[in-house]
């Protein structure tokens, strides 16, 4: 055995994340749920489009930390699923007619399918070499979407443009509040639906993975099938967030789901703390807000400091936003107790 | 006494009242948000990061135009804010951006933002809040649609425009030419295939041969030994520098030595004809519609001297060889132009009128003979292109100035 390969299969991917930890009390969950759910109605359209964002991202973030701090898995190729989905939902709007809803629950079956057998092949892969081949799968993304043979249907490099939902039933609210209302809504309830899959039996076979795939496979975890699982899973959950950013943003085109993407996610979970599922909406706010701070601070330098911003959240708190509601939840009992 | 003093009153109340009518009359502001009477606040869109962060360069001449304008007095007292953000080139980053340009910063229009697909997104947008996207920085020919977008146009040549323009000369001068291509396999290499094919009409038969190329190709050498075998005598190559560059240099060491055309794109001395090779690249054609500020020949164009003043005193930090400076430089002055002629009436309706009323408006720093025009119906500032062929170190222009347009 070569030394790299035993690197690979010695240490452990992800650290352990015990599973209670993976989600937040029902006290701050209520809290953030009522911030959510009360800005939109004090601010401009402009940044309810931006928190409409930050949930679509964070559901992406979300799908990923499913993948990594659930099964252990890398990806760098959350763009491709995220591209499908959003071309899934873009093709069926705009040249099926059917409405935006529905397109989301087959944007998301589509992905399920396409990660699901994209994660036969990266069984055989680990680690590094696991990141790898999906890193090639998103740079190989945005150029399947230029081929001619699917021009008719994507619009080649063009792009398509998609339409935006208004309110139903008259409801007297802008389409973006309604878009951003029914966003949050479908977030809930796939954050309920991932923090009840990550507390079940399949849950559990995930993490059993992810610590030790050895000891898995002897306690009787079908490792193959739940690997595979954790793939269709995430790229899922992207697509459904894929097909939310198209009706949001109203466009898409190849160009808007590179490699940067991929790694924008793989950073905002990373930032968010790997394997803590509440983490994803900080991770996302990182990678919407951050670059345009960065940009604030300097134009000309702005991936500079983009890069030492970042530098520094990593340097400071390495756990990411966890580290930082755990330290909080220490000072609050701290408090408490005085 | 108190009739009297009655009779004043009245009068001068009256005076009051003409005076106040008056002056409503002379002045007749009228204000979209974005303007005010000591303030015009136009948006911009660039990619400062990411894989096109070298037109950045293209919004900083921009912002140092209109700072060079405000600190001559502004536009009729007004001075211009120029507000630029970075969307990276990401599409989805431009929709947010060009939404905090106009809900947050309340721009009066959006400028000269580069891209297509950046710019494709937004377009729905600007025009259902019915804000001006002006002078988009992209050779599609979509921005050009007036009646289907009639807050967006367009500002350079569409690559359609230019494609025709090789057209003519070839079907002209070399009318039983087999024509190979190599295009770069994106937005840009394909909407100039389509408009090369468009420009040929029924003579697309001349066309002999087709290579596409992806961007992260190392070298495209076995693409042009392929266009060389299927016995192609003219060559045109819709490349991005680099490549342009590697085309040049390979044909020339498997001597084949067709007609070459380049696309203006890669028309670069520095960038493209020196690496590929000065006694290559002798011969080549290209097409320009502005003055390249490395050749010697503008050096006493009171056009050019105005702009290498203002490179000098505002930008220093500016490279004259870049094209892009000369571009945006070109680009600030028409918005300057469109923003002078809508005098005390800055709404968003009469910016785009005025914008569609451009009668041969001519920037410092295009060819001499190219002039802007534009109309209700004609949303393409710039359509003419001159031919250029390479010979020695420079590009010598020849011919007259070609319309790109249809029917000329």
């Amino acid at each position: 055995m070569s030394a790299a390969e035993e690197v690979v299969t010695e240490a452990p991917a992800v650290e352990a994340v015990p599973k209670r930890a993976m989600t937040l009390g029902y006290g701050t969950s209520l809290v953030v749920l009522a911030a959510l759910v009360i800005i939109p109605l004090l601010v401009k359209n402009f940044i309810i489009f931006q928190m409409t964002m930050l949930l679509i991202y964070a559901l992406a973030v979300l799908a990923l930390n499913i993948l990594t701090g659930g099964s252990g898995q890398f990806s760098l190729g959350q763009s491709a699923f995220y591209a499908v989905g959003a071309y899934t939902s873009a093709i069926l709007m705009e040249h099926a007619g059917m409405n935006y809803a529905l397109t989301l629950p087959i944007a998301g079956i589509i992905c399920f399918g396409f990660g699901f057998l994209f994660g036969q092949p990266a069984l055989r892969l680990s680690g590094v070499y696991l990141a790898l081949a999906t890193f090639a799968l998103a740079t190989a993304m945005p150029q399947l979407l230029k081929l001619g043979y699917f021009e008719h249907w994507t619009g080649g490099v063009q792009g398509l443009v998609v339409t935006k939902p208004d309110a139903p039933f008259g409801l007297p609210m802008s389409q973006d509040m309604w878009l951003y209302y029914f966003t949050l809504v479908v977030s809930i309830g796939i954050y309920i639906a991932s923090v009840n899959l990550l507390r079940s039996r399949s849950g559990r076979a995930f993490m059993a993975i992810r610590d030790n795939e050895i000891a898995a496979s002897a306690m009787g975890v079908d490792v193959a099938l739940y690997k595979t699982l954790a793939f269709g899973v995430s790229a899922g959950i992207t697509g459904v967030a894929g097909g939310l950013g198209a009706i949001a943003v109203q466009f898409v085109a190849p160009d808007g789901y590179t490699i940067q993407l991929a790694i924008s996610l793989f950073l905002g979970m990373v930032v968010g703390g790997v394997g803590w599922l509440p983490g994803s909406i900080v991770g996302s706010a990182f990678i919407i807000f951050v670059p345009n701070i960065a940009e604030g601070i300097s134009k000309g330098l702005s991936g500079a400091v983009f890069g030492v911003l970042l530098f520094l959240v990593i340097f400071l708190v390495p756990h990411g936003a966890r580290q930082v509601a755990i330290v909080a939840q220490q000072l609050i009992a701290k408090l408490k107790k005085n | 006494m108190t009739a009297a003093r009655q009779l004043l009153t009245a009068l001068a109340s009256a005076l009051v009242m003409i005076a106040a009518t008056c002056n409503v009359a002379m002045a007749q502001k009228a204000y979209d948000t974005g303007a005010g009477d000591s303030e015009i606040r136009i948006g911009n869109i660039m990619p400062y990061s990411g894989p096109a962060s070298a037109y950045g360069v293209i919004g900083r001449i921009e912002a140092a135009y209109f700072k060079m304008l405000n600190e001559h007095g502004g536009i009729h007292g007004r001075k211009v804010s120029f507000v630029s953000y970075d969307d990276g080139y990401s599409p989805a980053k431009t929709v947010e951006q060009a939404r905090k340009l106009v809900e947050s910063d309340n721009v009066l229009l959006i400028f000269n933002s580069l891209g297509t697909s950046t710019n494709a997104a937004i377009r729905k947008y600007m025009n259902e809040k019915q804000v001006p996207q002006l002078f988009v920085a992209s050779g599609s020919s979509k921005w050009n649609d007036p009646k289907d977008y009639p807050w967006t146009m367009g500002w350079q040549p569409s690559y359609q425009d230019e494609a025709r323009v090789y057209a003519k000369y070839i079907i002209k001068h070399k009318p039983d030419a087999k024509i190979a291509v190599l295009y770069q396999n994106d937005d840009f290499g394909k909407d100039y295939l389509k408009g090369l094919k468009a420009a040929f009409a029924d003579k697309a038969v001349m066309i002999v041969a087709e290579e596409a190329y992806e961007t992260s190709e190392p070298t495209i050498d076995n693409r042009i030994v392929k266009l060389k075998a299927s016995g192609a005598d003219t060559f045109i190559s819709i490349t991005t520098p680099k490549f342009a560059a590697q085309a040049i240099k390979k044909a020339a060491e498997i001597a084949w030595t067709p007609l070459q055309i380049l696309t203006n794109v890669s028309a670069s001395v520095g960038g493209v004809m020196q690496p590929a090779g000065f006694e290559n690249s002798q011969g080549v054609i290209s097409a320009a519609y502005l003055k390249d500020a490395a050749d010697p020949q503008w050096d006493k164009d009171p056009g050019m001297q105005k702009f290498l003043i203002f490179l000098k005193t505002q930008y220093p930090e500016g490279n004259r060889l870049d094209a892009a400076t000369v571009f945006g430089y070109a680009a600030a002055q028409t918005m300057a132009k469109v923003l002078e002629m809508c005098g005390d009436d800055l709404t968003h309706a009469n910016v785009m009128k005025q914008a569609a009323s451009l009668k041969d408006f001519a920037p410092d720093t295009l060819l001499p003979g190219i002039t802007i025009n534009t109309s209700p119906t004609d949303f393409a500032p710039i359509k003419q292109l001159q031919l250029m062929r390479f010979r020695g170190e420079k590009w010598e222009l020849f011919g007259e100035i070609m319309s790109g347009g249809l029917g000329h």
